[in-house]
């Protein structure tokens, strides 16, 4: 008895592989579990057993074949049954009769052609090679709708096995095939509105199938909160369009945090200075002296928006999720006010009191980590904007002032920054501009 | 090196066979802007559709029919005598609507500027045919894109046939060169009891023996016994789960040794015998070894849904390109492969492909089969409508016939349509537009269907499905 080894599904989603060893030769008398060959997928490399103990018989793919799963890669001769097996015999195959059409023409005396250059490959059929020839037809399955339908979707590119179709008995129609593609491109490239289609991710691309994660384990489900799935979408999309580059640097702050503390010893709970608004106020002084950093990009119209106000976006951890509220006009207002106002704001969005309204227009955002620790961090841009400032926690270091170390409290930065709009030297100067201000704060004054 | 060779040395697109698969390749492409050259060694495109298949063989079967009312005619009150049938005059008949047809088709290619060379072609490699004329000249021809529609022969059993003229394939049956007085037909397929149809009425004692338990093997056999009903009365006997052993010629007439089910073996002596046992594609001296066009293990040319071989530039269509071998769908596969060497984004996709069986009563079916709903474990519901009650069919003066729906009980959408009766090959095509529309029984039922008519069958048949 011969049994067909076939390649068994190796995990979910994995149609084929290629076959990159085979242990065993015809003849080989193998164990159950031995290795017969190892199969390589998108995932991994899987040796796939004998399933039983006998004799190979025959294999029917070479190391370099791609093979889909289900496909028998071997015959096996049981060890059992093999001596009561009479042989099976070879399917009578059809004898080639004999060539009764005119021979070869002799070559020699024919005339030469000069080979055409391959057009064939170059120009048209560059664009038909492209069709997913796989769709033509799946399984069992036969997708309703009328060939001229059908030819719609091959022109668009549309695998009409997705199109759900609204005719009778789901029949697919051309509206059905134009609507397939209007939600697709929509939800692809977020223009116009959304659609509410419900369960679907509204990122910027379309999820991928999941494997089934309680195969390996047990597993809980929660849902997302809106806000994270806001932030997801945010990032997805600022973390696929935007190329951005972050740079690092070391402001000194030992003078400005000896005057915050004795500031504050001073101040009420409202009035309490925190380094995020005296951020706040370096920022806004430093994005007037540098305006890209105070734009938008518009590619589809090839100009940049530059903002002639100064609106900065406050990164506040709350228990729903990240929020960034925005203090507006932070350029003309004192330090002063500008931490009652952050204070209050800040308060306001921990306890999930502020509108929307509070949340947009921002043009430069502050990630401030120091509270929680952590040497330094990559933010990212938050687009439209086309910078971010990310604070880590300032640590006592010792700097060699010349003649002895002495402490002094160095606070790392860290700057994102869409390189499309802004360069690295520009990225440097700005940075480098506010460590000078926060080591010399006349510096805000005499500039700004 | 002539000036006037026949041979161009330059092709743009070069289909190679003029069937039903080159000459509609050649059509559409020129439609589509290509310069095309056609090569085929008869005088005329056609291919063995027009020269020695369905086109021949449906004039002697309406020659057949016209026999066999006239003598059913007598139930009805009308009586003729005895047909003369002037075997000479019939195969000139035949002959003229062969060359009517043949000969539109020349002048169409003429028309459209297709360069026709009759020849025989031969890859030199991917890019280059090695041409030789029937007149002996031999050219190479460089080409851009290429069609291979070379189609198939009848397969003869091994050891017989060659030079006899008394073991013949369907090309010599269809030249009626005399008409034996007995003939045996090996095979039950479709060209089998076509061609023993026309040898019956024609007056040849005719006997047909299968190898399997049925004929028309792979169609329900409701439909099936519709025709053999009629059959056993016109031919001298069916033996089924029989294997031929030997033919041997002998002076007077062929003997025939054969094993039936019981395993008995008989001996019989036939004037001549018949082999449609099968048609197997030309791949042969094509060359295909010097490009890297491959075959599948039964010989036909792999192909994608495009129509395109693994060399990409060369594309092979019809019978050569696998089965069911009919010209109808050579016709689709050409239009695919034309548009997709012009660029398009065309794919070989139907729903359905009809098979007919000119025999009479006709059989014709598309899309899914009972059997093979059943073979496939598919969920159908049929609904089957007898045409004793169809008013039209009576007026024939005919009782047998049957229409079959077959439909997915969920969606209702229809998956097979057959029919047994006079003009089945007419009405499915009703059937093929219903699966290509995706059509749904309730589509069937309110499309008004002329009265009195046979077509009114597949209407009651759906009136069977649906009552919603």
């Amino acid at each position: 008895m011969k049994h067909e080894i076939k390649v068994p599904e190796v995990s979910e989603g994995v149609t084929e592989g290629t076959v990159v060893d085979i242990s065993v030769a015809v003849g080989d008398t193998v164990e159950v579990d031995q290795t017969l060959l190892e199969f390589e997928t998108d995932k991994a490399v899987i040796a796939i057993p004998s399933p039983q103990e006998g004799k190979i018989a025959e294999i029917k793919v070479a190391v370099g074949d791609s093979v889909p799963v289900g496909a028998v890669i071997m015959l096996l001769e049981a060890a059992a049954s093999q001596a009561d097996e009479a042989p099976v015999p070879e399917p009578q195959v059809e004898k080639e009769e004999p060539e009764e059409e005119k021979p070869s023409p002799p070559i020699a005396a024919v005339k030469k052609a000069e080979p055409l250059k391959e057009v064939a490959q170059d120009e048209p059929s560059a664009a038909a090679g492209q069709i997913d020839l796989a769709t033509v037809r799946r399984g069992e399955r036969v997708a309703p709708a009328a060939p001229s339908v059908r030819r719609l979707a091959r022109d668009l590119g549309v695998d009409i096995y997705q199109v759900q179709g609204t005719g009778p008995g789901g029949r697919i129609s051309e509206r059905d095939v134009r609507d397939f593609v209007r939600v697709t491109m929509q939800r692809i490239t977020g223009g116009g509105s959304m659609p509410a289609v419900h369960g679907e991710f509204p990122g910027l691309h379309a999820q991928r199938p999941l494997p089934n994660f309680s195969k390996w384990g047990a597993i809980s489900r929660e849902p997302l909160s809106r806000v994270r799935e806001l932030t997801a979408d945010a990032m997805g999309y600022a973390w696929s369009t935007i190329p951005m580059v972050t740079q690092y640097d070391h402001a000194q702050v030992t003078e400005i945090e000896a005057f915050r503390q004795e500031y504050n010893r001073r101040a009420i709970s409202e009035n309490r200075l925190t380094m995020t608004a005296i951020l706040v106020k370096v920022c806004a002084a430093a994005l007037k002296a540098f305006p890209r950093f105070n734009s938008s990009l518009d590619l589809a119209s090839k100009e940049l928006v530059l903002k002639q106000y100064v609106h900065i976006g406050v990164a506040v951890d709350t228990p729903a999720g990240l929020l960034v509220p925005v203090l507006r006009d932070a350029d003309r207002k004192g330090i002063e006010t500008l931490a009652l106002e952050l204070n209050e704001i800040a308060e306001k969005t921990r306890e999930r009191k502020i509108g929307p309204d509070v949340m947009e227009g921002g043009t430069f955002t502050i990630s401030n980590l120091g509270g929680v620790g952590g040497t330094s961090f990559t933010p990212i841009v938050y687009a439209p904007q086309v910078a971010i400032l990310g604070v880590s926690t300032a640590t006592l270091q010792p700097e060699w002032d010349g003649e002895q170390f002495v402490p002094r409290l160095i606070m790392p930065l860290s700057l994102t920054y869409d390189h499309r709009v802004i360069d690295g030297a520009d990225g440097a100067r700005f940075l480098r501009w506010i460590c000078e201000a926060l080591d010399n704060p006349l510096q805000l004054v005499m500039k700004g | 090196m002539s000036q006037s060779s026949e041979i161009p040395e330059k092709a743009q697109l070069v289909i190679i066979g003029a069937g039903p698969g080159g000459y509609a390749a050649a059509f559409r492409a020129v439609e589509l802007g290509q310069n095309v050259t056609l090569i085929d060694p008869e005088v005329n495109p056609g291919g063995v559709c027009l020269h020695r298949g369905c086109i021949p063989s449906k004039a002697l079967l309406h020659v057949a029919k016209l026999v066999a009312e006239a003598e059913e005619s007598k139930e009805i009150g009308v009586t003729f005598a005895r047909p003369k049938i002037d075997l000479d005059r019939v195969r000139t008949w035949k002959d003229e609507v062969v060359g009517k047809l043949t000969g539109g088709l020349g002048s169409k290619v003429a028309k459209l500027k297709i360069t026709y060379v009759r020849g025989m072609a031969t890859f030199k490699d991917a890019r280059t045919l090695v041409v030789t004329s029937v007149s002996g000249e031999i050219g190479e021809m460089a080409f851009e894109q290429a069609i291979l529609a070379t189609g198939s022969r009848p397969i003869m059993l091994p050891g017989c046939g060659a030079d006899s003229s008394k073991i013949i394939d369907s090309t010599g049956a269809l030249e009626i060169a005399d008409v034996p007085a007995s003939l045996l037909v090996v095979g039950g397929g479709y060209i089998g009891l076509e061609l023993g149809s026309v040898y019956a009425a024609l007056g040849s004692k005719v006997s047909v023996v299968e190898m399997t338990d049925g004929l028309l093997p792979g169609c329900d056999r409701d439909l099936v016994s519709v025709l053999k009903r009629r059959l056993d009365k016109k031919f001298e006997s069916i033996m089924l789960s029989t294997r031929v052993e030997e033919i041997k010629e002998q002076k007077n007439g062929v003997m025939v040794t054969m094993t039936d089910s019981k395993k008995e073996t008989t001996k019989k002596r036939f004037d001549e015998v018949l082999i449609a046992i099968g048609r197997k594609p030309n791949t042969e001296n094509l060359g295909l070894d010097k490009t890297s066009v491959k075959l599948d293990k039964k010989g036909f040319v792999e192909v994608d849904g495009q129509m395109r071989t693994a060399e990409s530039n060369i594309f092979a269509i019809g019978d050569i390109a696998g089965e069911p071998m009919l010209a109808h769908k050579a016709y689709g596969e050409a239009n695919v492969a034309a548009e997709a060497a012009a660029g398009r984004t065309a794919v070989f996709d139907p729903r359905a492909i009809p098979a007919v069986v000119f025999t009479d009563p006709e059989i014709a079916w598309c899309g899914l089969t009972e059997t093979e709903a059943r073979e496939r474990k598919i969920k159908v519901k049929t609904a089957k409508l007898p045409w004793r009650g169809n008013g039209r069919t009576l007026t024939l003066g005919r009782d047998d016939g049957m229409t079959k729906l077959i439909i997915d009980p969920e969606t209702d959408r229809v998956l097979g349509v057959a029919v047994a009766g006079p003009g089945a090959g007419e009405l499915i095509a009703e059937g093929v537009l219903a699966m290509e529309m995706a059509a749904v029984s309730e589509d069937l039922r309110k499309s008004i269907h002329p009265h009195p008519t046979l077509s009114e069958t597949i209407y009651d048949a759906a009136e069977m499905l649906f009552k919603g």
